[in-house]
């Protein structure tokens, strides 16, 4: 056969081949061992030593050629089954992945931290008390004596006449200030307990509490940073009131109301100068001294936060109702 | 304090509508915390005078009026009212009139008998509750006019929230100075003319407590009529102040208790022996109070005694035996001091809560009985008659308040409020609000006045100055203070990284009641102490929580009533622990705890669903105190709990101490807890887990890790926790790792047995393991594990 028709021909049955064992096998007969091709060379010798490199050279560029269009359609295959691999691999990507389900924070949790960070970004640290308090640091050393008519404004729960379930968190002023000298600047959030359940009270329910005292703590001052929580915690400038009010451990003393959108003032704080007998019973220098201190209800702010209306919401662990925030 | 605007106004009349009263009282410090109408609305009632009056032909109960309402022709009016009769003035709803609840009068035929109107009740108007019969008015009411009119309804009733030192403020008196003092106006009082005597009757005083009463004064009147009705006026004023009128004497009392703010007693004379002693009460003293309880006395109340026995509780609640009744002809009118002191408390003590305690435990003006008992009688004269005896006062001066002088210093002023006010407008605040002021260098000597018997130090003069002065007038500035960096110990970690462990890990965090049900608590934790509150809620909040489990389960219980299945909840806080050794008697010690039910994961399309397990949880707090860096130190040991399944329950342990508790809710309790389907709790004390050391840098090893696998079997009675711990605890050499990562049971290992296959991975830091030095580490792991457990190797 010439040689030109056996490449022909090799070139038929590579473009043949569909699967790369066909084409292998082509590539056998043409340039294996006993190849058409290679039997081609072996039939050189019979030619003279003129004519043999002419024809060498054109054997090895037909044997070039044969294995130039095996790679190709070598390459062919390879990437036809690629591609069926691949569209057998196919997948609908809009199925839901897979993920564990997050949970998140109690919104009164997200509350205290946000009032935390807002503080303690001004080096107020956060100071924890405990909740079964005595009357000493519940009462006394905030200036409210046995028998002071504010006593019974608390509805306090009481385990004996001497101990009961802290009715505010503003005790931990008091074991702060017991152990320490000023400067000092504290918050301290936490769980209180009024013996009072109905719609808009529940007998447990958090307060934080702050307290900062220096040389020159002035009421201007406590204006000034409880104006700035409040429009940093809601994030508007909504107008803000102090009207003055009484609490037994501060004087002068205010309650803060801030206006809702319906015109309404809501009263979302308490707050005042740190009261002399106050400092004097923990040893403070009353004269070298001022201090201011503040108490907030994280319930009541939580719920003009997130539009929360029911009290009672925060703590029956409703999962519908908590997933909301998180 | 509720009070009638009006009555206000007769005082002093600012020119401000209510809204704006109420807003200046509040921005004062007197919170108003409600404005009502003292009546509801009702139109075209007017006064009208029975003039006829006979049986309805066809109703027993019926009665047919003739009604003079300033018409020409009287109105026929068919009324059911008892009280019904010719010649009473009333309040008539003619034909057209509109009452509260939108009830409209229309021409009516009553079993046959034209109406034309109705006669109204009180409670038909929606004055009060008061419908036993109709209105009537007194005889010079003027037939024709307008009801409204002719009662001033259009008034509020303010109701002021008053702070516990502003008990000046608990009658007209003091509300009217305050109101002249934010206006400035003078204040006008109603006249008080002294009444003299005309008989001699008197009782003597004795002031047996000084201390205690240091004034009292008594005065007889003789030959009242206890019939007389209190005058519309007087009862209209009480009605608008929410008091019941009930009898002459009681409203007169209650009258200057309004008007003054300051507490009588009216007793009946002749139920009186001998002299009135103000003392102390004696050890199981018996006192029968006018509401008919009898209550046991002792040495810490005061009473009011004739020589016999006590007759009331002093500034706190008068006695059935000595009291005025329907026949009494004579009174013996108080009128005392009583040291706050003195009454402060006793009334809560015996579950009272009387108008006079609430003013006498705050304060009155120790000044004032002379001018409350003059108002008293001649009110008392004025619509009961009789006639009046002197005044009897028993005085012990040494202990009456005398007014106070307080030092008042500008630069203090300045130094607390943050911003100086003129001096002259300081001083012209203290004069308006009644002090006596003299300046001097350093500021003010200040003295005040008797009714301000909550001022007694410079921060009250200060609160003064600065409210009088407008809160709202203090401008804001920033805080300074001296830069100081709050220590941050980074061994410490903080239970909320702990929590937001347990959050990535699907775990909702929840917030539930300290106190429990003890039912609970003793159906988890059997017969453990808890802390009790003797006054709770209910009984279901009761038990101070010795766990987070309570509280948790509970949680779940109420979602699952609500068709939520799967949950995951976490909580921090205190868990309470009667302790003895303890402040206060109770350890009070922070717990994380969470809690799962349901599905481990949630239907998910490509994974088989299934419930809840025991790891799922265990795998939750490995990750928990994996944030200790040392997870190895806690150890999970089989260990029975009331609350958990015998079966599925451990301890954790740190060392030698049990900081924790792992397990399923014992299936026993699930019913009573009203939990559905097994449930997986655990506990750990925070202060037992939230330390951390910093981390020490070693050198990462560059030399090739090698692993070897082991297939052991060994009788399934010891826990792979054991197993592994034995291998860690041999210190094979450069062993840097140890899974287990198969169990197996079932054929070709024997019955008792299981197969666990271990991963050892082996490297040393220095350079490549040789082939020996792995051989012999792992025949020593093999050796101590067939001695020690019995074990074989897989074939």
């Amino acid at each position: 056969m010439e040689l030109n028709d056996i490449v022909a021909a090799a070139q038929a049955a590579v473009a043949k081949a569909n699967t790369p064992q066909e084409l292998d096998q082509v590539r056998v007969d043409y340039l294996g061992k006993k190849g058409q091709l290679t039997e081609q060379l072996k039939s050189l010798g019979k030619l003279s030593a003129e004519e043999r490199p002419a024809a060498g050279q054109a054997i090895n560029q037909a044997k070039q050629d044969v294995q130039q269009v095996i790679n190709a359609r070598n390459d062919e295959l390879k990437q036809a089954q690629l591609a069926e691999k691949l569209a057998a691999e196919r997948i609908d990507v809009s199925l839901p992945g897979r993920r564990p389900q997050l949970g998140g924070f109690h919104p009164v949790t997200k509350t205290i931290q946000r009032i935390e960070a807002f503080f303690g970004d001004l080096g107020f640290r956060v100071v924890e008390g405990p909740e079964v308090e005595d009357d000493f640091h519940n009462f006394d050393a905030l200036n409210i004596p046995a028998n002071h008519p504010a006593r019974a404004d608390h509805d306090t729960f009481y385990f004996t006449p001497k101990t009961m379930l802290r009715t505010q968190t503003s005790g931990v002023q008091i074991r702060t200030m017991e152990t320490e000298q000023p400067p000092l600047r504290i918050i301290s959030p936490g769980r209180v307990y009024r013996n009072d359940y109905d719609q808009t009270h529940t007998p447990m329910f958090h307060q934080v509490e702050g307290l900062m005292v220096d040389t020159d703590v002035s009421f201007t001052q406590l204006k000034g940073i409880l104006e700035d929580f409040l429009v940093n915690f809601f994030e508007e400038s909504l107008e803000v009131r102090f009207r003055p009010s009484y609490f037994p451990f501060t004087e002068p003393s205010a309650e803060v109301d801030v206006r809702r959108k319906d015109g309404q003032w809501l009263e979302v704080l308490g707050c005042g100068m740190v009261h002399p007998s106050v400092l004097t019973a923990v040893g403070i220098d009353a004269e070298k001294y001022t201090g201011f201190a503040f108490g907030m209800g994280v319930e009541r702010l939580t719920m003009l936060r997130y539009g929360v209306n029911d009290l009672r919401a925060f703590f029956e662990n409703d999962v519908r109702f908590l997933k909301q925030f998180n | 304090m509720k009070f009638s605007e009006q009555w206000l106004r007769t005082w002093v009349n600012p020119a401000l509508d209510s809204t704006e009263l109420a807003e200046q009282l509040s921005m004062a410090g007197l919170e108003v915390d409600d404005i009502t109408p003292v009546a509801e609305s009702f139109s075209k009632v007017v006064v009208g005078e029975v003039v006829k009056c006979w049986q309805h032909p066809d109703a027993d109960k019926l009665q047919v009026t003739e009604v003079d309402i300033g018409t020409e022709e009287p109105a026929t009016i068919v009324c059911g009212a008892p009280n019904c009769r010719t010649g009473i003035k009333v309040a008539v709803a003619t034909v057209g009139a509109v009452l509260p609840g939108d009830f409209k009068i229309k021409k009516a035929k009553l079993r046959g008998q034209p109406s034309l109107g109705m006669l109204c009740s009180s409670s038909e108007l929606g004055l009060t509750d008061d419908h036993e019969g109709i209105i009537e008015l007194p005889a010079d009411a003027p037939v024709g006019m307008d009801y409204r009119k002719y009662l001033e309804l259009d008034d509020v009733t303010l109701d002021v929230d008053l702070t516990p030192n502003r008990a000046d403020c608990l009658g007209i008196r003091g509300i009217a100075r305050e109101v002249g003092v934010l206006n400035k106006l003078a204040v006008t009082e109603p006249a008080m003319a002294p009444v003299s005597a005309t008989t001699d009757s008197k009782r003597a005083v004795v002031l047996d407590a000084p201390a205690a009463c240091p004034r009292y004064l008594g005065r007889v009147v003789e030959n009242i009529n206890i019939d007389a009705q209190s005058p519309l006026w007087l009862t209209e004023r009480l009605r608008r102040s929410g008091v019941r009128s009930i009898d002459p004497v009681v409203d007169i009392t209650n009258y200057v208790l309004l008007e003054l703010g300051h507490p009588m007693h009216a007793f009946d004379q002749d139920k009186l022996q001998g002299a009135v002693h103000i003392r102390h009460g004696h050890k199981d003293e018996k006192l029968t109070l006018l509401d008919g309880n009898e209550v046991t006395l002792d040495g810490d109340v005061l009473v009011i005694a004739d020589e016999r026995q006590a007759l009331a509780m002093a500034g706190i609640f008068g006695g059935e035996a000595s009291g005025v009744t329907s026949s009494t002809k004579n009174v013996f009118l108080e009128s005392a001091f009583f040291a706050p002191d003195a009454i402060a408390g006793r009334a809560r003590r015996f579950g009272l809560h009387t108008d006079a305690s609430h003013r006498y435990e705050r304060g009155v003006d120790p000044q004032l009985q002379r001018t409350a008992m003059e108002r008293a009688t001649a009110l008392l004269l004025e619509i009961c008659g009789g006639e009046a005896g002197p005044i009897v006062e028993a005085a012990a001066e040494e202990y009456i308040p005398k007014p106070v002088t307080v030092t008042l210093r500008e630069e203090r002023l300045a130094r607390v409020l943050g911003i100086r006010i003129e001096n002259s407008e300081v001083t012209e605040i203290l004069e308006r609000l009644g002090f006596t002021v003299k300046a001097n260098d350093a500021g003010w000597q200040v003295t005040v006045p008797t009714f301000r018997f909550d001022i007694s130090i410079e921060e009250d003069l200060i609160e003064e100055v600065a409210r009088i002065y407008g809160y709202h007038r203090i401008q804001a500035s920033a805080p300074a203070a001296r830069l100081q960096m709050i220590p941050r110990q980074e061994r410490l970690i903080h239970a909320t990284s702990f929590k937001r462990v347990l959050l990535d890990r699907g775990y909702q965090e929840a917030i539930t009641y300290s106190f429990v049900d003890p039912k609970h608590q003793a159906t988890l934790f059997g017969d453990i102490e808890s802390l009790i509150l003797p006054f709770p809620i209910s009984v279901e909040m009761s038990a101070m929580r010795v766990s987070l489990w309570p509280g948790l389960l509970g949680a779940v219980a109420h979602n699952q009533k609500r068709q939520q299945q799967s949950l995951a909840f976490c909580e921090t806080g205190l868990r309470f622990l009667p302790d003895s050794q303890a402040e206060n008697g109770v350890r009070q010690q922070p717990m994380i705890g969470g809690v799962r039910a349901g599905k481990a994961f949630g239907e998910h399309w490509s994974d088989a669903d299934r419930p809840v397990d025991f790891y799922d949880i265990k795998g939750d707090v490995e990750a928990l105190l994996a944030l200790t860096t040392d997870a190895k130190q806690f150890r999970f040991v089989a260990e029975q709990h009331p609350a958990l399944h015998p079966g599925q329950s451990a301890a954790i342990y740190r060392g030698g101490a049990r900081v924790g508790y792992i397990g399923a809710v014992h299936p026993q309790h699930e019913k009573k807890l009203g939990l559905n389907g097994r449930t997986f709790v655990f506990e750990l004390e925070l202060d037992a887990i939230s330390q951390r050391p910093v981390p020490k840098a070693q050198p990462v090893s560059k030399y090739p890790m090698i692993r070897r696998d082991l297939a052991l079997v060994v009788k399934e009675q010891h826990a792979a926790g054991e197993i592994l711990a034995a291998i860690e605890n041999i210190g094979v050499n450069h062993l840097v790792g140890l899974n287990l990562f198969d169990v197996y049971q079932g054929p070709g290992v024997a019955e008792g047995h299981r197969s666990l296959a271990l991963s050892l991975t082996l490297q040393h830091a220095e350079r490549t393991l040789e082939e020996q030095e792995i051989n012999n580490a792992v025949a020593a792991i093999v050796e101590m594990l067939t001695s020690e457990f019995g074990a074989t190797l897989r074939e």
